[in-house]
């Protein structure tokens, strides 16, 4: 899993069904250690009560569409699995900093 | 396998029901000297691991699965085991009592 801020919502009423059917989405922004982007903004599945602005962890590949409550096999390859309220890392703690 | 340093902890209150409980670390994969070689990542810690700690990592998720014994698990990079030394060309390049990261390793 890697860290990320959730930077928005992206919305896709045409897409592929029933595998994304009713599956949300938002971006988010991956993060190094340093809380600084680490690579390209994703769009990731959210399952989770989380939104723009809170900070996340996320897992990617096969995995994320386990991270889904029901339907576990749909073309998901990005998706949020926590909310995170503190991330102590090196001693700052990356979920408080915007 | 990687190896990797333990850099932070994550406090997540909301997350999917398999990770209830669970401790996740911050973890930084690096060469024995010390050198970042791969994204900083969460890892799941099976073995008690803190920060400071230089620890084994597995990042795949059958093997995350039969560890958790979560068969739909979405899981896959976990902390399985503490490194004590690493010897290399006879040489210890590592060892955690000293934490001495050789400059050559």
């Amino acid at each position: 899993m890697y860290l990320a801020r959730v930077t928005g919502r992206l919305v896709a009423t045409q897409r592929y069904e029933p595998g994304l059917e009713g599956v949300r989405f938002q971006w988010i922004q991956p993060l190094d250690e340093a809380g600084q982007p680490m690579g390209a903004q994703l769009v990731a599945a959210v399952a989770l009560d989380v939104g723009p602005g809170d900070f996340v962890h996320f897992i990617d590949g096969r995995e994320a569409a386990l991270a889904l409550p029901d339907e576990t096999y749909v073309p998901i390859d990005v998706a949020v699995t926590g909310f995170v309220e503190q991330a102590a890392v090196n001693g700052r703690d990356l979920a408080k900093e915007d | 396998m990687f190896l990797a340093d333990v850099v932070g902890t994550v406090v997540a209150p909301v997350q999917i029901p398999l990770l209830d409980g669970r401790t996740l670390l911050v973890v930084r994969p690096v060469q024995p000297s010390g050198s970042a070689t791969a994204k900083t990542r969460v890892a799941i810690d099976t073995v008690g691991a803190g920060e400071g700690d230089r620890v084994l990592v597995i990042d795949e998720g059958n093997s995350g699965r039969q560890i958790l014994d979560a068969p739909d698990g979405a899981v896959k990079t976990l902390i399985v085991g503490f490194v004590d030394a690493i010897e290399r060309d006879g040489a210890i390049i590592f060892d955690h009592r000293t934490g001495n990261h050789a400059p050559s390793g």
